[in-house]
């Protein structure tokens, strides 16, 4: 018996292997490339320098982020809570409406927003009746629209997954304790959704505050956020490895602490944050 | 005397420094009905696992049919489980679980075909071989698993408390199942429980099992009626085990009285734990009594009450068909084949009291039990 | 009760309307996405035309299919050998590791990426672009970002599982290896499966890896079409025409998983129905 135990404990020999080649070797990479300069030689905190010349796109980034993840957020609970108290073959048809657009690819999704909201987009269109003309392109309030409508079935999914799961009694129990319908909400279901709430708010935050595109159709020049820093000092002609490396390095630890600092703040397992996606 | 099949001698185990099993010796014969019960942790999962071969002893042997069996791997001994919470293999309908020992051996389909056939009839379950796993009730898995292990003519069949998931009428339905098929196949049964009424109303053979040590072998009837030890006349049934003093060959004092006894070979004036079961005191007048006491509580049992008497402040369980009130004071009466003396050991002073007793204490504990299990 | 299910039918037409006037306007006689100028299918024979959509396609497929079967198989056989280990310190380390790439943005993953390819390829004497070796590169990021998804859909498997079913399985004469491949692999295959639809649906789907990794590259998947297209002004109508028919495709499959999954529950609950005649009948 143990040594079938050693035998499985090995057939993850591969993997470990792969890992290491492919996620940590990377890793070194940029720390490498953020603590040296150009030829290669040491420098410490020189490449951080250029963090301040960023400062207001780092800030620009976290503020989009967090209004995208918020809005999403006051959409996304009252949906997900709504569905899961649909009967389960309507709650299985929504969820899978939910994740259809998920399918579509983003860029095209992106695309699809900016067809609406173009200077002879349909929504122009429609309040040209009124005589009203809006320049809603290559606005922040564009890449908020991109930005919620891309990602918001990843704040409805494991919302959902955490509530569809939570017992219906514990609910009866508060309202015959003496809850009304929204104490019953704040008090019971909220509490006891923290889970999902946090893990639908990470799966939104991160890939708004890193994305380019997004600012980079909808928003125009009025936009910069970090992503758009990031490209452009890893793929244009004016390309920077350090400094790209660096920007990405920030980046990751703002990404790690704001995520450290929100598991503190439930009893997630090891299945993170894929783990409520999944289920 | 039938041979002996299963031999186990001096086994030890222990997990992470504690001690499971502390130098374990039975032996058990063909086609003998034998239980291993005890509390949970007393070592008798263990015991079952190291014979299916699930679990190495730290040392000791055991034997099959006289050969050492230490280094077989499980699915080279002759011996089959039923499990505790059945394992039955959820991708598999009824049929592929019981045919599976036999699909290993490259048995050919027909043969197959026609023993699943007979395994099933013979648990009850003609007419279920497409049957999901899932949509069985937890008496047909039961019978899944024990036609699932018997299919493969094991010489021995373990079973790890197979009922215990099953409710009380279920259980003694299968309680009895389980004993015909057992007389019909002749098959060795090693039976784990907890429930002490199981292991009496079932076995051949109890072995009773504390803390990783056996307490007493023997039939059900010796096991009741001569307990080796206060842990077993207490595991066993109701008793009142009261600290007394062998005076000398059939004659025992206890509660202040000397009473006419049948126990003999202890020293003059041993200390002794003396057990009486709640039965076998009969109440009487206060001027024929041998004992008296103050009734402290009564409750109603359907055939029976059960009294609890105070008897210079040791509490007695007594069950009595005569109706006594609280607080009446009433007399006792004790045959001399109804005293039961015993040695003194580890667990003397620790049972045999019921100034703490409730029903639902009782209850409490249980389900503690099954909770850990 | 109302007022909830006006809520849930604005919330879908919401996320609905961009997609269905996209559809629209893949059928649309104009390129114009502001007019419409009659209806027509000539996107979609434009697209039938388009040998550059038809290669990113075919890449597409082939980097996605062949890195979720490597991620799969890594992935689950890694899973097996985690739920092993007895050190808590090795599996936090390890599970840690494996988050990574799902914790990180994906921008920052693809400059790592990048940093690797560009390292070692050069340092191996690749300095130019060569689709072989692109194809590889993308090959590799893709499984990487594809095997925590796998893991982490195996492990809960693995941890569900009763032990004693592969007790029962050497108990009945498999040896361990039987018992993996009889009894611990098919319970595993749902698990499995999400594992390996997912690690797909990630490699198709993706942009930002692939845009990073091989910068310069010429070996094209669709995302990276689509957004080469953008950089020339707008996405020209085939490939709304393409997206409606993967929507319509994916739509198809997931209606028809549903129908056969929710079968298997009626027949389930009609046994379970008959289940509790008969023993309502016993009684």
């Amino acid at each position: 018996m143990k040594k079938n135990a050693f035998m499985k404990q090995l057939s993850a020999t591969p993997y470990y292997v792969w890992a290491a080649l492919f996620i940590i070797v990377p890793i070194i990479y940029v720390l490498y490339y953020t603590f040296t300069d150009a030829n290669g030689s040491f420098v410490l905190f020189d490449n951080f320098k250029i963090i301040e010349h960023y400062s207001s796109t780092f800030l620009l980034s976290l503020m989009m982020a967090f209004i995208a993840t918020v809005i999403c957020l006051l959409i996304g609970y009252p949906l997900a809570l709504a569905i899961s108290r649909t009967k389960p073959v309507t709650q299985k048809i929504l969820i899978m409406l939910v994740m259809l657009p998920m399918w579509i690819n983003f860029i095209i999704r992106t695309d699809s927003i900016a067809i609406l909201l173009e200077k002879n987009g349909l929504i122009n269109q429609f309040l040209s009746i009124f005589n009203l003309h809006f320049e809603l392109m290559d606005t922040r309030f564009a890449v908020i629209v991109g930005m919620v409508y891309d990602f918001l079935p990843y704040m409805i999914l494991p919302i959902y997954s955490v509530l569809t799961k939570l017992d219906i009694r514990l609910v009866e129990a508060a309202r015959d304790l003496g809850c009304n319908a929204f104490q019953a909400l704040v008090k019971v279901i909220v509490p006891l959704s923290v889970a999902g709430i946090i893990s639908g708010i990470t799966m939104v935050f991160v890939p708004c505050v890193s994305t380019f595109y997004i600012s980079q159709r909808l928003g125009g020049a009025n936009t910069y956020l970090i992503g758009d820093a990031i490209e452009a000092r890893m793929l244009s002609i004016s390309a920077d490895y350090n400094k790209g490396a660096t920007l990405s390095f920030v980046l990751m630890i703002l990404i790690v602490v704001s995520t450290l600092i929100m598991n503190h703040y439930s009893d997630e397992d090891e299945t993170g944050t894929a783990g409520g996606f999944m289920a | 005397m039938k041979n002996i099949i299963v031999d186990l001698k001096n086994i030890s185990k222990s997990y992470d420094g504690e001690t499971v099993l502390d130098n374990i010796s039975l032996y058990i014969r063909e086609n003998e009905f034998i239980t291993l019960l005890g509390p949970s942790g007393c070592g008798k999962t263990t015991t079952l696992r190291i014979i299916a071969g699930f679990e190495t002893a730290d040392s000791g042997e055991v034997f099959f049919e006289n050969k050492i069996l230490n280094d077989i791997p499980p699915y080279k001994r002759n011996i089959n489980t039923v499990f505790q919470k059945y394992a039955l293999f959820p991708h598999l309908n009824v049929y592929e679980n019981v045919a599976f020992g036999l699909r290993l051996k490259k048995v050919k389909d027909e043969e197959i075909r026609n023993k699943v056939k007979e395994m099933l009839a013979m648990v009850n379950l003609k007419g279920f071989e497409k049957r999901n796993i899932n949509t069985l009730s937890g008496g047909q898995q039961q019978r899944v698993a024990i036609a699932r292990a018997l299919i493969n003519d094991p010489k021995v069949l373990l079973l790890d408390e197979p009922l215990g998931a099953l409710d009380l009428k279920l259980r003694k339905d299968m309680q009895n199942e389980l004993k015909n098929i057992q007389l019909k196949t002749g098959i060795t049964f090693i039976y784990v429980t907890h429930d002490q009424e199981e292991a009496l109303s079932m076995s051949d053979t109890v072995v009773v099992m504390a803390d990783g040590k056996i307490q007493q072998i023997g039939t059900p009837t010796d096991i009741y009626n001569e307990p080796k030890n206060a842990f077993v006349a207490d595991f066993i049934g109701e008793s009142n085990i009261i600290d007394g003093v062998m005076l000398e060959d059939y004659k025992a004092k206890f509660s202040g009285q000397v009473f006419e006894c049948l126990d003999t070979g202890f020293k003059k004036n041993e200390a002794v734990d003396i057990v009486v079961r709640p039965e076998d005191v009969d109440v009487v007048s206060l001027d024929k009594a041998m004992l008296s006491g103050i009734v402290t509580s009564v409750t109603f049992k359907g055939v029976h009450y059960e009294i609890i008497v105070d008897i210079g402040g040791f509490k007695w369980m007594i069950q009595t068909t005569d109706y006594v009130g609280v607080d009446e004071k009433i007399g006792l009466y004790i045959e001399p084949d109804a005293i039961h003396v015993m040695k003194k050991s580890l667990y003397s002073d620790m049972f045999g009291d019921y100034s703490s007793f409730s029903d639902e204490l009782e209850k409490l504990s249980d389900a503690t039990e099954v909770i850990e299990e | 009760m109302r007022s909830s299910k006006i809520y849930i039918a604005l919330c879908f037409v919401l996320l609905y309307a961009p997609i269905v006037i996209l559809i629209f306007f893949s059928f649309n006689s104009l390129e114009s996405t502001g007019v419409f100028g009659g209806f027509s299918l000539k996107w979609y024979e434009a697209l039938l035309q388009n040998e550059l959509a038809k290669e990113a396609l075919i890449n597409s497929i082939i980097i996605a299919v062949s890195s979720c079967i490597v991620a799969t198989v890594i992935g689950t056989f890694a899973a097996l050998g985690i739920s092993k280990i007895k050190s808590k310190f090795f599996k936090s380390s390890v599970m840690t590791v494996t988050n990574i790439p799902m914790v990180n943005p994906e921008i920052v993953t693809a400059v790592s990426m990048a940093f690797l390819f560009m390292g070692t390829l050069a340092s191996l004497g690749f300095i130019k672009n060569d689709d072989t070796v692109d194809m590889i590169s993308l090959l590799i990021a893709h499984t990487t970002f594809g095997l925590p998804y796998v893991i982490l859909s195996v492990l809960p498997k693995i941890r569900q599982m009763d032990k004693s079913q592969t007790e029962a399985a050497l108990d009945l004469g498999c040896k361990p290896i039987q018992a993996f491949f009889k009894v611990e692999l098919p319970q595993l295959m749902p698990g499995i499966l999400t594992g390996l639809i997912m690690a797909f649906t990630m490699s198709f789907d993706d942009f930002v890896i692939s845009y990073f990794v091989r910068p310069k590259s010429t070996v094209m998947t669709l995302p990276l079409l689509i957004y080469s297209m953008t950089g020339k002004g707008t996405v020209t109508p085939d490939m709304y025409a393409l997206s409606t028919f993967m929507i319509v495709a994916i739509f198809t499959l997931l209606i028809l998983a549903n129908i056969a999954g929710s079968r298997q529950e009626i027949q389930a609950s009609r046994q379970a129905r008959k289940l509790r005649k008969q023993q309502e009948a016993k009684k």
